[in-house]
């Protein structure tokens, strides 16, 4: 439960859930890592919460209930970022809030956490979140390094080669540059597990 | 000739299965078919196949785009030695352009190449002669003042991602040589726009002279002084000197600009030969100056600035217009196939070239992302071609079964 979702059921290259805040916070590993983080923290939380009251949730209104739910802790979560981590926070700006409508909350929440109980829903969701995390780290490192020359905001390709004549990649920075870092992910992990490959 | 056959011959056990190279046979069936027209004929069905077959074909381009090269290289001197003030012979220039174009026409084939010998090998497959055209087309559309291994990183990536993930030549859905430049111009901005990449001022091994400019040296194209002069009353289009910019120099090509596209006398030469053998389609080149003539009129018509104002044969002779109707609106990988599909596909990249010529001064090239942007529209075009053609005949159907 805990590792299957890292490799085997990545949310990310597997599935194919949200991909938009992939693409929209990987230009440097920094604030990757946090968004992968807090997305950990909530899709865990929320699964074991949806856990808890799955048999008093009404089916027909059970999204209403998730949304709430996943609502009220990713406004906790902003809230921190904002006290300890505000520039962090200036640079994810609308992405912490949009984490309510990631696909891989609901997905979540609908698919495991509404039927297990909680402690396998928390697992669940700490895989989820760290499968989603390694991802988004792994896009970044490469958008940070080819784009930028930077690992977490400091600088690792050596000055002489600047004064050689090499210049940052500014196509890395721009979103449809982690489209296709993504696409390399997939195409490595596919061809490591052969069982993934679509005939 | 002879001689090469049997020393062909002669090496082809080696390659050949259960040979000691036998790892290599893709590279050495490239080359036997590049040198001699193969002898295999189709096993299913009746097919009548001449002997030109798509190596042929690509040979044919690359021969048209030799008129633009030779030019490209004499214009590089030119513009080289006027920067510097000095007057060289007709020789000399071209021999200091050579020495400034050939290494991208090298680098670029030799990456290329080599991605799609490797490429071959891996999926055990014939090599894909689709790169022969694309290696010689890329440095044409580059500014001299590139650095090499951009050209380098550019041609693997889009030859790795445009090309072989979708299946190799034949399949791409954009133009490979133009995704080079629209790579390059992405992600790199500072070597591929501005003013200072389109005269080259190095020295070449004690030819020509570095950095030393006379009085009154601008580097910008003359798309690039449009941008700048669109405010004012009228455009006063110059050549690297200030000297203001004739009509007969903008056809003939000489003014700065990327290596190959500037002369439209060049070009014309290579896609008139293209036209005639068939290889390009002469509806979409004609389709593309009218969709050009037809955004630039408007534009004359409405005119608020300078630019606007422009008439469209300055259009036509500027930037990379003509060399983006005849050699890149025309692949016939990804250009629409329908002969009516090919009218609207090459009016829409005459048109939008100019709009985005003279709506977006971030863009002073407008032919390379209007070609990129209808590639991915020439599909949809030939489906409602085809789809309306059916209901046609449909409709021709019911009604002769209704009487």
């Amino acid at each position: 439960m805990l590792v299957n979702p890292i490799s085997k059921n990545n949310p990310v290259i597997v599935l194919v859930l949200g991909i938009c805040s992939a693409l929209a916070v990987t230009a440097q590993l920094k604030p990757a890592l946090v968004m992968g983080l807090s997305v950990t923290v909530v899709v865990a939380f929320a699964n074991v919460i949806i856990s808890l009251l799955r048999n008093t949730i009404p089916a027909r209104i059970r999204i209403i209930v998730q949304l709430v739910v996943v609502a009220a802790l990713v406004i906790i979560v902003e809230q921190f970022l904002k006290a300890y981590a505000y520039e962090v926070w200036g640079q994810l700006s609308v992405y912490i809030g949009l984490i309510i409508t990631n696909c891989i909350l609901m997905g979540r929440l609908e698919a495991f956490a509404l039927g297990n109980r909680p402690f396998d829903s928390f697992l669940d969701g700490i895989g989820n979140g760290l499968g989603y995390t390694l991802i988004l780290v792994i896009i970044a490192f490469f958008r940070e390094l080819l784009g930028s020359g930077k690992l977490f905001g400091f600088q690792v390709i050596p000055d002489c080669l600047y004064e050689a004549g090499y210049v940052n990649n500014g196509l890395m920075i721009m979103p449809p540059m982690a489209l296709i870092v993504v696409g390399c992910i997939i195409w490595v992990h596919r061809s490591i597990n052969k069982d993934l490959q679509e005939k | 000739m002879k001689s090469l056959r049997n020393l062909l011959d002669k090496m082809k056990p080696t390659f050949s299965e259960g040979g000691k190279l036998s790892k290599l046979g893709s590279v050495f069936e490239g080359f036997e078919t590049f040198l001699f027209v193969p002898h295999t004929t189709s096993k299913s069905g009746t097919h009548i196949h001449d002997c030109v077959d798509s190596k042929r074909t690509m040979f044919w381009v690359v021969l048209a785009l030799i008129p633009a090269l030779l030019f490209g290289m004499f214009n590089t001197g030119y513009q080289h030695y006027l920067a510097i003030g000095v007057d060289a012979g007709f020789f000399q220039t071209f021999f200091w352009g050579c020495l400034a174009v050939l290494p991208y026409v090298i680098v670029s084939y030799l990456v290329g190449l080599g991605i799609e010998f490797i490429a071959a090998q891996i999926k055990g497959e014939e090599i894909q002669e689709g790169f022969l055209v694309s290696g010689m087309i890329i440095p044409l559309i580059l500014p001299i003042g590139v650095p090499l291994w951009m050209v380098a990183v550019a041609t693997a990536f889009s030859v790795i991602f445009v090309k072989e993930i979708f299946g190799g030549t034949g399949f791409n859905v954009l133009n490979v040589a133009l995704s080079t430049r629209v790579f390059l111009f992405f992600s790199y901005p500072t070597k591929m726009s501005g003013d200072s990449v389109w005269v080259s001022l190095k020295d070449y091994f004690g030819f020509g002279q570095a950095q030393v400019t006379i009085n009154g040296f601008t580097g910008a194209t003359p798309l690039g002084q449009a941008v700048v002069q669109a405010s004012s009353d009228s455009l006063a289009l110059t050549n690297v000197v200030g000297e203001p910019l004739t009509f007969w120099q903008m056809f003939l090509g000489l003014m700065p600009g990327s290596i190959g596209e500037t002369s439209v006398l060049a070009i014309m030469l290579g896609g008139l030969f293209l036209i005639f053998t068939g290889v390009a389609s002469w509806k979409i080149v004609v389709s593309v100056f009218a969709g050009g003539a037809f955004m630039a009129t408007i534009f004359n018509i409405f005119a608020v600035d300078a630019y606007q104002a422009m008439p469209f044969w300055e259009h036509w002779c500027l930037g990379g217009f003509a060399f983006g109707a005849f050699f890149m609106a025309t692949d016939p990988v990804t250009a629409a196939r329908t002969e009516c599909g090919k009218w609207i596909y090459g009016f829409f990249v005459g048109l939008l070239a100019i709009l985005f010529r003279v709506f977006n001064p971030a863009y002073p090239e407008g032919m390379m992302l209007s070609i990129l942007l209808m590639n991915l529209f020439a599909k949809v075009i030939d489906y409602y071609v085809i789809q309306s053609n059916i209901n046609k005949r449909a409709k021709r159907a019911m009604v002769k079964s209704a009487k």
